[in-house]
C-alpha cells in the first residue's frame, strides 16, 4: 500500500513536470506532444485507467 | 495574455476534452452492471469474502452462485473469468447460472473469478470496452476485460515476480494474472488474496472437481484441450474420448506440467483435495497476427490474417473463413462440462453431480447464446444479481 501511494505521488510529480515543460515550450508541435504524454498520467491520477 | 499562452491554453483545453471523453468511456466500462437472472436451481448466492475476509470490501469479492440438488452428492466448482478477455469463459458461466438445475450434488459457479480484470482492457491494445449478445428480449452488454487484474486495483508491478510458495520466477506482469498466482497467500497482493480465497472455498466446501474455463489464441499450442492435474488424468482422457466421439467436435487432453507454477490446473490439484481441470477453446481475437481488433472479431472469430497464418503452418488449430464464433466456443465448454460431470457421476455414484437445463454444443450453436439469457426487467428483482 505504501509503495502504491508513493507511485501515485511520483505520477503527480511527473505530471507536474510535464505541465511545467509544456508551459515553457515555444513550438506548437511540442506542446501537443506534451499534452498527449500528460493524458495517461492524469487518467491514472484520477483512477480512470 | 500573449498569443503564445492563448495557444497553450487552447491546446490544453482540447487535450482535456479528449481526456474527458476517454475517461468517461473508461469509467462507464469499469462500472458497467452485468445482470445475472438466477436459474431456479440457484439456491444461494455467496460472496468470496465468506471464505476469506481479506477480500471483503475489495473488487475481488465476487459472487458465488450455488446450485444444490435435493440428493446429496459431490461438489463441483466452475470458474469463469479467470481471464476475462476470454469471453467464452464468462458466457458459459452465465448460461449455467441462468439455466442450470442440480438434481444431485452441488455446483458452485463464479462468473468473475478475477473481477478486477473484468474492469479494464489491455493497456494500449485498443480493445473494445464491451460486447453485446443479442437475445429474444433485446441486448445484453458485457464487459470485455483483460488477462490481468486492473492496475487501479493492484499497482505497481515488481521488476521480477517470484511466485509463492514455489519461488519460481515468472513474467513480472503475471503478478496480476489470477492463473499464475495460485495457491495465493493471505497477506499477498490482491490477485494472490483472490487465489487464496478460492483455495479456502475449495477446501471448506470439500470441492471434488474444479473446472477453470479459458480460451486461447490459435498460435498457442495449448488449445482445444483439457489440461489435467495428475488426479484428473483418467477423467480428462475419458471426457476427451467421449466428446470426440459423440458431441460433434474434438478436444484433446494434456498433462499439467509439474514444474510450471501458479496455474489453477497445477496448484489447485497440489494444494487441495480437488481434481483440477482447465478447458481451452480457440479464440482468434487473441492471436498476434489478427487484423482489426473489434467486437466483430471477438464474437464471430473470423480473421483473414489468422487464416493466412494457418496457411503458413503457424497455427495449432484449424482456421478457415468460418472462424470460431462465440457460440461454438461456448458450446464446447458447455458440452465438455456436462461430459465431465456425467463421467464423474458414473465412476463415483455416491458423489454424483447431476445437472439439468444446460444446453450442449449443438444446441448452443443452433439457438445462440442469447436464447439462454433471461430478461432482467421481467425477472423477480430478488433473483437478479449483478457482476
Amino acid at each position: 500500500m505504501i509503495i502504491t501511494i508513493l507511485y501515485y505521488v511520483l505520477t503527480a510529480y511527473i505530471a507536474f513536470l510535464i505541465v511545467w515543460n509544456l508551459l515553457k515550450r515555444k513550438k506548437w508541435q511540442e506542446e501537443i506532444l506534451y499534452i498527449i504524454i500528460l493524458m495517461p498520467f492524469l487518467l491514472r491520477l484520477f483512477r480512470l485507467k | 495574455m500573449s498569443w503564445l499562452y492563448l495557444r497553450k491554453f487552447t491546446l490544453i483545453a482540447l487535450g482535456l476534452v479528449l481526456m474527458v471523453f476517454a475517461g468517461v468511456s473508461f469509467f462507464e466500462s469499469r462500472h458497467l452492471k452485468e445482470p445475472v437472472v438466477l436459474s431456479r436451481g440457484v439456491t444461494q448466492v455467496k460472496k468470496l469474502s465468506a471464505y476469506f475476509p481479506g477480500v471483503k470490501g475489495t473488487i475481488s469479492d465476487s459472487n458465488i452462485y450455488v446450485l444444490e440438488g435435493a440428493k446429496p452428492g459431490g461438489t463441483i466448482l466452475i470458474l469463469g473469468g479467470t481471464h476475462p478477455e476470454e469471453p467464452g469463459s464468462r458466457l458459459t458461466t452465465w448460461i449455467l447460472t441462468e439455466n442450470a438445475v442440480a438434481d444431485q450434488g452441488r455446483v458452485f459457479v463464479i462468473n468473475s473469478a478475477n473481477r478486477s480484470a473484468t474492469t479494464v482492457t489491455r493497456l494500449g491494445g485498443g480493445y473494445p470496452p464491451d460486447f453485446t449478445i443479442h437475445t429474444k428480449w433485446g441486448e445484453q452488454k458485457f464487459r470485455m476485460g483483460d488477462r490481468w487484474s486492473n492496475p487501479l486495483d493492484q499497482w505497481p508491478d515488481p521488476e521480477a515476480y517470484i511466485h509463492y510458495p514455489s519461488r519460481q520466477e515468472l513474467a513480472y506482469v503475471d503478478i496480476r494474472n489470477l492463473n499464475r498466482a495460485f495457491p495465493g497467500r493471505a497477506n499477498g497482493t490482491l490477485t494472490e488474496k483472490t487465489c487464496y480465497a478460492l483455495i479456502q472455498l475449495i477446501q471448506k466446501e470439500k470441492v471434488d472437481i474444479v473446472i477453470d474455463l479459458h480460451e486461447a489464441e490459435l498460435q498457442y499450442p495449448v488449445i482445444s484441450t483439457i489440461v489435467a492435474h495428475e488426479k484428473g488424468q483418467n477423467l480428462a482422457a475419458m471426457a476427451s474420448m467421449m466428446i470426440s466421439g459423440t458431441e460433434g467436435f474434438s478436444i484433446g487432453m494434456e498433462y499439467s506440467p509439474p514444474a510450471l507454477h501458479g496455474l489453477s490446473h497445477r496448484e489447485i490439484g497440489d494444494h487441495t483435495q480437488a481434481i483440477s481441470l482447465l478447458l481451452e477453446a480457440p479464440e482468434p481475437f487473441l492471436d498476434a497476427t489478427r487484423g482489426r481488433t473489434d467486437r466483430r472479431l471477438l464474437l464471430e472469430g473470423k480473421d483473414e490474417f489468422v487464416v493466412k497464418a494457418g496457411k503458413h503452418g503457424l497455427l495449432f488449430e484449424k482456421m478457415d473463413e468460418n472462424g470460431w464464433p462465440i457460440e461454438v466456443r461456448v458450446g464446447r465448454h458447455c458440452s465438455t462440462i456436462l461430459q465431465i460431470l456425467e463421467l464423474w457421476s458414473e465412476e463415483n455414484p455416491e458423489k454424483s453431480v447431476i445437472v439439468k437445463g444446460v444446453p450442449r454444443y449443438a444446441e448452443v450453436i443452433e439457438k445462440g447464446i442469447g436464447n439462454f439469457l433471461h430478461d432482467p426487467a421481467k425477472a423477480d428483482p430478488k433473483r437478479v444479481y449483478y457482476e
